[in-house]
């Protein structure tokens, strides 16, 4: 009998594209694994192994500095994911399941720009424009972060809310109307509880997005208002401490649960 | 002219879409497009002599982008440092572009090769790293490749080398950086197309005799290049614009545009200079925006074949 290979030719196999893709997984994972276990080092210094530890943990937890900014980027990504969330909602609902109607693309184009434009040029421009008006107001708060932020947040929270809307057809909110419910009563309880888990995702991808901005929030913020990227990003100037890779990790994990959330209110069910 | 019932209905949804949209136009207005217009304007002025500019129109900065004055006989010649700048950034990120494509592309076709149940396993994979954070992927990859890092420790220990390879702080390190960080942005635009990609093609290629390479390259790249120039316009565009990075692993001395741009609002103080620097990227971002346009609607009817 003809020795068989043991595998069969496969038509879409190509050859080395296995190795070169596991070598791309292994790439992208010993970089992100060897900062979350740095941050675990028992050690003072970042180039030894010193047993597994909380320290840095600790460290970062007691430091007022990072609790201040901690809290700072907290709360700027919930008002920039409320604010960007509603009005991406409102658009959303305006520029779906309709006629097409003049100025649809422009519409379209608007609320996908921050997405084409390069950050350092949208960061540069709010510059300028914040200095203006703390100029002439004197008001230098949080309110120009938040308002950058919302604005950035908006094509996040819009494209799975726009994808959810698009999935749903029409039938009952027809239904509703037929039945005598008011515009706001069909809204209130046929179109926003079928458009609920769209809406928490864009909330919540606008909430990561926030979080995670660095350069933005470097041009726009006023002294004393890190957030916790731009506050890493500092530390980075002067010696990289273990406390910035136990920050690091407490971000990426939070990333990590949301993105989950994410995609279990995404998914098609079957 | 009197309006028939159709045309008043229509009329009415198109008011009432613009009225839902105006909330979100309105931020977007005030905070991301119009500060644009701002730039614009800044770029043909002159700088202040603090800070701040003068209002007096000149086209000054956009000539210094390119030429510089000699301090001494006054003769404008070419403003080098400003092209190395220029170079370095368009260099660095179409090398970027190159190599996530060369190993985004065997990735997205592992990927999209694998059974059903194993896909969504590798795709979320590659998902995590897309949305993390990109300053803590920056400091990742440093933590692999600064003197003290992983690489130069196993390295040692191993005994191939016994001088830490000092990578860190030079174009190189911002090269590594750069593909490590924006190789997610390659893969799923790749993975996409390729997952529309009839893999019945590759039998009819086997079945004409065609080698391996020559199906590769006759019948699966020219079918998912919509993806292709997807991935690469998502690549070279930040890249391009390209701030954390550069200054996390280039270390100050190796600047890209995004840098220099900084440098002119912070301690170099001409603003209208940084302005026409951000213009121009601008500009560039959207040429580049442009040509993946036009390659994907004419790729649009090759995809249904």
């Amino acid at each position: 009998m003809a020795k068989r290979s043991a595998r069969p030719f496969s038509v879409t196999d190509l050859p080395g594209f296995a190795t070169i893709a596991i070598m791309a997984f292994v790439a992208l994972y010993v970089p992100i694994l060897t900062l979350v276990a740095y941050s675990f080092n028992g050690a003072t210094s970042v180039a030894v192994w010193g047993g597994f530890s909380l320290q840095w943990y600790v460290a970062a937890w007691d430091n007022t500095v990072v609790q201040a900014a901690a809290m700072r980027s907290l709360g700027i990504a919930a008002c920039a994911s409320v604010l960007a969330t509603t009005v991406a909602t409102m658009a959303a609902l305006g520029t779906t399941r309709t006629a097409p109607f003049r100025g649809q693309t422009a519409i379209y184009v608007a609320i996908n720009q921050p997405l084409m434009v390069p950050e350092i040029v949208t960061a540069v421009a709010l510059l300028i424009f914040f200095a203006a008006i703390k100029v002439a107001t004197g008001y230098t708060g949080l309110a120009y972060l938040v308002m950058a932020h919302t604005a950035f947040c908006i094509p996040f929270a819009y494209l799975p809310i726009r994808a959810r809307l698009e999935g749903m057809d029409l039938s009952l909110e027809t239904a509703a109307a037929d039945l005598y419910a008011s515009r706001w009563r069909t809204f209130r309880y046929v179109t926003l509880p079928l458009l609920a888990p769209g809406i928490a995702a864009g909330a919540m991808l606008a909430f990561v997005i926030s979080l995670d901005d660095v350069v933005i929030t470097e041009f726009v913020k006023s002294a004393g208002q890190d957030t916790l990227p731009t506050y890493m990003l500092g530390q980075m100037r002067r010696a990289i401490t273990p406390e910035t890779n136990a920050i690091s990790t407490a971000l990426l994990a939070l990333t990590v649960l949301l993105l989950t959330a994410f995609f279990l209110l995404t998914r098609k069910r079957d | 002219m009197t309006k028939t019932a159709e045309q008043q209905q229509r009329a009415a949804t198109t008011r009432r879409n613009w009225a839902l949209s105006a909330p979100a136009l309105l931020v977007l207005a005030l905070f991301a497009s119009g500060p644009l217009l701002i730039v614009l304007v800044y770029s043909f002025l002159r700088p202040g002599s603090y800070s701040g500019v003068e209002w007096e129109f000149s086209t000054e900065a956009w000539q210094g982008i390119f030429l510089t004055r000699d301090i001494f006989d006054g003769t404008l010649g070419w403003a080098d440092a400003h092209l190395s700048i220029f170079w370095r950034s368009v260099k660095l990120s179409l090398t970027t572009t190159i190599l996530t494509f060369a190993f985004g592309f065997p990735t997205a076709w592992f990927i999209a090769t694998r059974p059903a149940r194993a896909r969504a396993f590798w795709l979320f994979l590659i998902t995590i790293p897309f949305w993390t954070n990109l300053l803590i992927r920056t400091f990742a990859i440093n933590e692999v490749i600064r003197n003290e890092g992983l690489m130069n420790t196993v390295l040692i220990k191993l005994g191939v080398i016994a001088e830490p390879i000092r990578v860190i702080y030079t174009d190189t390190a911002v090269l590594i950086g750069m593909t490590y960080v924006y190789l997610p942005l390659m893969v799923l635009p790749l993975f996409a197309a390729i997952d529309r990609f009839d893999m019945k093609l590759l039998e009819a290629g086997y079945d004409l005799y065609a080698s391996r390479w020559q199906v590769l390259r006759r019948v699966v790249l020219p079918i998912v290049k919509p993806g292709i120039v997807a991935g690469s316009i998502l690549v070279f565009v930040p890249s391009l614009g390209a701030y954390v990075t550069p200054r996390v692993l280039g270390g100050g001395k190796n600047m890209m545009i995004g840098n220099f741009i900084e440098l002119q609002f912070g301690q170099g103080r001409n603003w209208p200079l940084g302005s026409a620097l951000a213009m121009l990227l601008l500009l560039i971002v959207m040429v580049a925006l442009l040509v993946y346009v036009r390659a994907a609607t004419k790729g649009a009817p090759q995809g249904g074949h």
